[in-house]
C-alpha cells in the first residue's frame, strides 16, 4: 500500500475528506493540484502557528530599529522573544531592539474594561525610555475580541511624538496559519514604511533582498556574495533589517525574493506602485546560487557584472569544493523528508541534491497553492471565509514609479529569467516523491515508519519525535543553533551538520550489548 | 548586548520589558504531560499550543505532545463548542489517549466558552475521559496555570468517598523530572508510599531506545487520581504551584492537606524529611544523614568563596524562594530576588528566609511582578557577583559581564539540566558546585597571572 492510502486509511470519514487532497505523489509531466492554505483539522496536531506569529514573529519582529510592542497577555510576546535566531547587529544609531520583548502584559481588568489605556501608557513609556523613531503594535487574540482600537492609538502616538507608529491587527485567530500574519505585516510595511524616504543616493545596481530573515546569519552570507560581485543592497526584508532602510527600498532597481510565501505581497505591490521588478532567487544550494546570481547579472546586463559574477562563482565554488566532496562521500544515496514553513521545503531540496541526497517527501506548514504549483495558479485560487478576512491591499502606480527595464527588454527578460515568476515546489521534485501540505503528527509518524527517510528536516516540535524513532532530525527553522546555510560557505556548513548528525557516535550505542546478545 | 537599557529607572505602569514569566496555558500543558496516556489540549487558536510545545521541548529536549482546537475567526465569533467536539472525536480516533486534558486560553476565555457544559455534552468512547481547567493568559502565570491543571484533574477524577489507602498524596509542584526522581528516592528511603500528581518523569526525560512512543510509560495513572480521595494525607509542595490543587483536594475530598515550600536547601530538605518521618514513624535512614553530612562538609569546605558575594536570583516564585534559601545557607548574599509572577506572598516568604538567617534586608530588593529589564537596571545601579536564574538572564550576564548559573524554568540553552534535581540534598550540592565553579572560573579569568592559584 502506498503512503497516501496507508495514512488516509486510518482516518475517520471527516478527516479523510479534509486530508485527501493535501497529499499527492509527484508524477512528472503532469499538472498537479494540491489543497493548501485551508483550515487545519481541530485536534489533529498541526505544526502550524498563528497569525500573530507570522506578523510579529516572522516579518516585523526582526526590525532592529523599531520597538515592536505586543499588545496582549504576556505569553505571545514572551514566546516570540529571541527564539527565532534572526540575527541582527546594532544599526547606525547603535539601536538593536530585537534583544528586547515589549509587551502590555494585559491583566484581567484590561480585558474587562479595555486595554487601550494600557497600550497608550506603554507607548509613553517606550518613548520615555527608548526614544525609538518607530513603534509597531501587534495585536493578540483578546485585543480583537474586546475591540481595542490599536490603529487609533497608533495615530495618536504619531501626533504626540512625531514618530511612525504602525498597528497590525494580527490576532492569532485570523486566517488559518502564520501566513495571514505575513500578509498583514506586508500590508503595514507597504502602507507606512516603504517609500517614505526619498533622500540620499543609492549605489549602482541597487537591490533589495526580500524574504530573508537572517536566520543563523544567512542574510549576511548572501549579502557578502552580492556585495563581492558589486551590488548595492539597499534593504533586507527583514533579517538584520531596519525600517529606515525599508523606507528607501522603493528606489532600488530590483527586488530579490528568497521566501516567496512571506513577502510576495510586498514584491508585487512594489512592482505595481514603484515599478521595481522582482526575481525569485534561491541562495540555498550551489546550483541554485549560481542560477540566481546569473539571473541577476542578466537582469542588469552589464558585461562587467556578468564577468564578475562568473569569477565570484568560480572562486566561491573552488573554496568549498574539497569540503563539499568530503561530506558528499558520506551522504550520497541517503534520503530525506522536509517539512518546513513556506519556502525552505523547496529551497533545501537543491542543497540536498548537491550532496546526493534524494528528497522523498516535502511539504509546507503554511504554503499556498502557488508555493506548490507555481504562481500561474493564483487566478484560480478561490477565496474562502478565512482568506476573505485578510485585507487585500490594492495599490496603484506612484508618482515615483520608475521601470528599470525598457518594455521590450522586460518582455525578453521575463521569458529568459522568469521575472515575477515562481514555479513552486512540485516541479522541483522527482517522480514518485510525496508532497504533503500541513503534515500533522500522525502523518509524521507514518511517514517515518513507511518512507524511512535517513534524514528529517522539520522543527523543534518534531525533532525529538524523529530522533527517538532513530531518524536524524535537523531543525530547518533554527538550524539547530548552527548556520549559516545560505551561500557557498553555508552549503558546506550544512553538509558538515548532516554528516555529524548521521554519524554521531551515540547512534551506535543505542542498543545495550546485552540486548544485542538477546536478539542475536 | 541590551545597550538600550538605561541606568535610570522610570516607573512603568503599562509596559513590561523582557518578562520573567509566561502565560498560564503552558503550565497547564506541562502538568497534563505528567498524567498517564494523557494528551493535553489547548482550547484556542493553534498558535498558542505551537508556542507552548516549542517552549517545553526547548527546555526538556524531549517531545511535548499536545493538540489544539484550532480556532478560526468564525469560531471566535460563534464560540468554540464545535471545535472542541470535533477535536475530541479526532483525537480519540487518531491518537487514542485515555484522557484529554483541556485548558483554555485568553481567546476562549474572552469569548466566554463554557467548558463545563461543552464537556458534559460530549459523546465519549467507552472508558475515555475529558477533563478541563480554566487558564486565561491574563491571570497569574505559567506557575498558576500548572496548579489549575492539577486541580482540574482532581475536580474531575478524585473520588470523594474513595476507599482509604495507606498512601499519601504528593503534589510535587512545578519542578523538573530530575526533582520527581529525587522525591521518589526520598519517599522510598523514608518508606512512604505516595501517589504523585503529576509525574512528568519519563514523559519528559525519556530514554533513547530507538522506538518512539507518543504516550511513553510513566505518568500518574488515572486510577491513582481517582484514589487520591482516600489517601492519609496530601503534601502539596510549592506554595504557589500547588496552592490550588491543595485547596481543591481538601474541599472536594476532605483529605488532610499540608501546603509546603519546595524541599530545597538543607533546612527545606530537613523539614520535608521530618514530615515524611512523621508519616512513616520511621527514623531518617543513615544513608540520608550521611548524604546530608557530605553536603554540609562541602559548604564548609568552600565557604570562603561565597562570603559577601552578592547574587541576583530570578525565576518562578516557588523555585526562587528555594534558591534564596540555598544561597543563604551557602553564605552568599542575595541582593536581588525577583519573579515575574504576581503575588505578594512571594515577597513575604523571601523576607522570612532572610529573617531566619538573621540577614539584614538593607539594600536588598525583593519583587513579585518584576521583569528582567528592571532587574538589569537594579544591577546597573548596584552590581552583583553572580546571577542564578533562567536562560533569558544570560543577556544580562553578557551585558554586565557577570557569571551566571542556570536554575529553574525555562532553561533553553543547556542539555541534561532537567535530569538533575534542585530539591533535596543533591539539589543544594549541585547548585553549590555550579556556583563555586562559576565564581572560581571568574576569579581565574580576571586575576593577574601571579595570582592564579592552582590550588584553591
Amino acid at each position: 500500500m502506498d503512503f497516501k492510502s496507508a495514512v488516509l486509511g486510518k482516518y475517520n470519514a471527516r478527516i479523510y475528506k479534509n486530508r485527501k487532497d493535501h497529499i499527492l505523489e509527484v508524477k512528472e509531466g503532469l499538472v498537479q493540484k494540491i489543497d493548501a492554505n485551508t483550515r487545519a483539522v481541530p485536534g489533529l496536531m498541526t505544526n502550524r502557528g498563528c497569525c500573530y506569529a507570522g506578523c510579529k514573529g516572522v516579518v516585523v519582529g526582526p526590525l532592529k530599529d523599531t520597538c515592536v510592542i505586543t499588545h496582549g497577555p504576556i505569553g505571545c510576546g514572551f514566546y516570540s522573544w529571541g527564539t527565532r535566531r534572526n540575527k541582527a547587529r546594532p544599526d547606525a544609531d547603535g539601536n538593536n531592539f530585537i534583544q528586547y520583548c515589549f509587551s502590555t502584559d494585559m491583566q484581567e481588568p484590561d480585558i474587562v474594561f479595555g486595554g487601550e489605556k494600557k497600550l497608550k501608557k506603554a507607548i509613553d513609556e517606550v518613548m520615555a525610555i527608548f526614544k525609538p523613531k518607530r513603534i509597531m503594535i501587534c495585536s493578540t487574540c483578546p485585543v480583537g475580541l474586546i475591540g481595542d482600537d490599536i490603529h487609533a492609538v497608533a495615530s495618536q502616538a504619531e501626533k504626540d511624538y512625531g514618530i511612525t507608529c504602525v498597528a497590525f491587527s494580527c490576532e492569532g485567530y485570523k486566517g488559518v496559519s502564520q501566513s495571514a500574519g505575513h500578509h498583514i505585516a506586508n500590508n503595514g510595511l507597504m502602507k507606512k514604511i516603504i517609500g517614505t524616504d526619498d533622500g540620499g543616493l543609492l549605489g549602482p545596481r541597487s537591490i533589495n533582498l526580500l524574504g530573508e530573515y537572517n536566520i543563523g546569519g544567512d542574510g549576511w552570507e548572501t549579502e557578502r556574495l552580492l556585495k563581492k560581485i558589486g551590488y548595492h543592497v539597499v534593504a533586507v526584508f527583514t533579517g538584520d533589517g531596519s525600517a529606515a532602510d525599508i523606507a528607501r527600498s522603493h528606489r532600488a532597481d530590483l527586488n530579490l525574493v528568497q521566501c516567496h510565501r512571506s513577502i510576495n505581497y510586498v514584491a508585487e505591490m512594489m512592482k505595481t506602485a514603484f515599478g521595481v521588478n522582482w526575481l525569485k532567487v534561491n541562495f540555498i544550494g550551489l546550483s541554485s546560487i549560481a542560477k540566481s546570481l546569473r539571473d541577476m547579472a542578466t537582469f542588469f546586463g552589464d558585461p562587467e557584472i556578468i564577468e564578475r559574477t562568473e569569477a565570484v562563482i568560480d572562486e566561491e565554488v573552488k573554496a568549498v569544493t574539497p569540503e563539499m566532496a568530503a561530506y558528499k562521500s558520506r551522504l550520497q544515496g541517503k534520503t530525506a523528508a522536509i517539512f518546513v514553513g513556506g519556502s525552505r521545503s523547496h529551497h533545501y531540496q537543491d542543497l540536498l541534491r548537491d550532496f546526493g541526497v534524494k528528497t522523498v517527501l516535502a511539504g509546507y506548514e503554511f504554503g499556498h497553492r502557488d508555493d506548490y504549483e507555481g504562481r500561474e495558479v493564483i487566478p484560480d485560487i478561490k477565496e474562502d471565509a478565512d482568506s476573505k478576512n485578510i485585507e487585500n491591499l490594492t495599490v496603484s502606480p506612484d508618482r515615483r514609479y520608475r521601470a528599470f527595464l525598457s518594455p521590450e527588454r522586460y518582455l525578453e527578460l521575463k521569458e529568459a529569467i522568469g521575472l515575477e515568476e515562481y514555479a513552486g515546489l512540485i516541479r522541483a521534485m522527482a517522480d514518485g516523491g510525496w508532497v504533503v501540505d500541513d503534515l500533522n503528527h500522525f502523518e509524521t509518524e507514518e511517514m517515518i515508519r513507511l518512507l524511512k527517510p535517513d534524514l528529517f528536516f522539520s522543527g523543534i516540535k518534531d525533532k525529538f519525535v524523529a530522533q527517538k524513532a532513530g531518524v536524524v532530525c535537523r531543525q530547518l527553522h533554527s538550524y539547530d543553533y548552527s548556520g549559516p546555510y545560505a551561500g557557498y560557505r553555508g552549503a558546506a556548513n550544512f553538509g558538515r551538520d548532516l554528516t555529524m548528525g548521521l554519524y554521531a557516535p551515540a547512534w551506535r550505542l543505542v542498543t545495550p550489548p546485552w540486548r544485542e546478545v538477546e536478539s542475536a | 548586548m541590551l545597550d538600550q537599557t538605561p541606568k535610570e529607572i522610570v516607573v512603568r505602569e503599562g509596559l513590561c520589558v523582557n518578562p520573567l514569566k509566561t502565560c498560564q496555558p503552558v503550565g497547564a500543558l506541562y502538568a497534563a504531560l505528567g498524567v498517564s496516556r494523557c494528551l493535553p489540549h489547548s482550547h484556542g487558536s493553534q498558535g498558542c499550543v505551537s508556542y507552548h510545545r516549542t517552549l517545553l521541548t526547548r527546555h526538556f529536549k524531549e517531545p511535548a505532545m499536545a493538540s489544539s482546537s484550532s480556532f478560526t475567526e468564525g469560531a471566535s465569533v460563534f464560540g468554540g463548542g464545535a471545535n472542541l467536539k470535533q477535536s475530541v472525536k479526532n483525537i480519540f480516533d487518531v491518537y487514542d489517549p485515555d484522557v484529554i486534558a483541556v485548558h483554555t486560553t485568553c481567546l476562549s476565555e474572552t469569548i466566554g466558552d463554557d467548558l463545563n457544559s461543552f464537556i458534559q455534552e460530549l459523546d465519549l468512547p467507552d472508558g475515555k475521559i475529558v477533563v478541563h481547567c480554566n487558564t486565561p493568559s491574563y491571570v497569574g502565570s505559567h506557575v498558576t496555570g500548572f496548579g489549575q491543571m492539577v486541580a482540574g484533574f482532581i475536580r474531575y477524577l478524585a473520588q470523594k468517598d474513595a476507599p482509604k489507602i495507606d498512601k499519601i498524596g504528593l503534589f510535587p509542584g512545578f519542578v523538573n523530572p530530575g526533582d520527581i526522581r529525587e522525591l521518589k528516592r526520598l519517599l522510598a528511603l523514608m518508606n512512604v508510599t505516595a501517589i504523585i500528581l503529576p509525574d512528568p518523569s519519563f514523559a519528559l526525560d525519556g530514554p533513547m531506545t530507538g522506538t518512539y512512543k507518543m504516550f511513553p510509560p510513566g505518568g500518574t495513572p488515572i486510577a491513582d487520581i481517582v484514589a487520591l480521595g482516600g489517601v492519609k494525607k496530601v503534601l502539596a509542595l510549592g506554595l504557589l504551584a500547588s496552592k490550588e490543587p491543595a485547596l481543591t483536594i481538601k474541599s472536594r475530598c476532605g483529605v488532610e492537606t499540608e501546603l509546603l515550600p519546595l524541599p530545597m536547601g538543607v533546612a527545606g530538605t530537613d523539614a520535608f524529611l521530618l514530615k515524611l518521618k512523621e508519616l512513616s514513624s520511621q527514623p531518617v535512614p543513615p544513608e540520608l544523614e550521611l548524604e546530608r553530612g557530605r553536603l554540609i562538609d562541602l559548604l564548609l569546605d568552600s565557604h570562603q568563596y561565597f562570603y559577601q558575594k552578592k547574587v541576583a536570583i530570578f525565576g518562578d516564585p516557588d523555585t526562587v524562594v528555594g534558591l534564596v534559601a540555598m544561597a543563604l545557607e551557602m553564605g552568599l548574599t542575595p541582593k536581588y530576588v525577583a519573579t515575574g509572577t504576581p503575588g505578594e506572598a512571594f515577597v513575604v516568604e523571601a523576607k522570612a528566609l532572610f529573617a531566619a538567617h538573621h540577614e539584614p534586608l538593607d539594600g536588598v530588593r525583593i519583587k513579585a511582578g518584576a521583569d528582567l529589564f528592571e532587574l538589569h537596571q537594579w544591577i546597573k545601579n548596584e552590581p552583583v557577583d553572580l546571577l542564578i536564574g533562567t536562560s533569558y538572564g544570560k543577556q544580562i550576564a553578557k551585558a554586565e559581564d557577570v557569571p551566571m548559573v542556570r536554575a529553574g524554568f525555562p532553561i533553553l540553552d543547556r542539555y541534561g539540566h532537567a535530569y538533575h534535581p534542585l530539591i533535596g540534598y543533591p539539589g543544594t550540592r549541585r547548585l553549590a558546585e555550579l556556583a563555586l565553579g562559576a565564581l572560581m572560573d571568574r576569579y581565574d579569568r580576571d586575576c593577574a597571572d601571579e595570582d592564579l592559584d592552582v590550588v584553591m
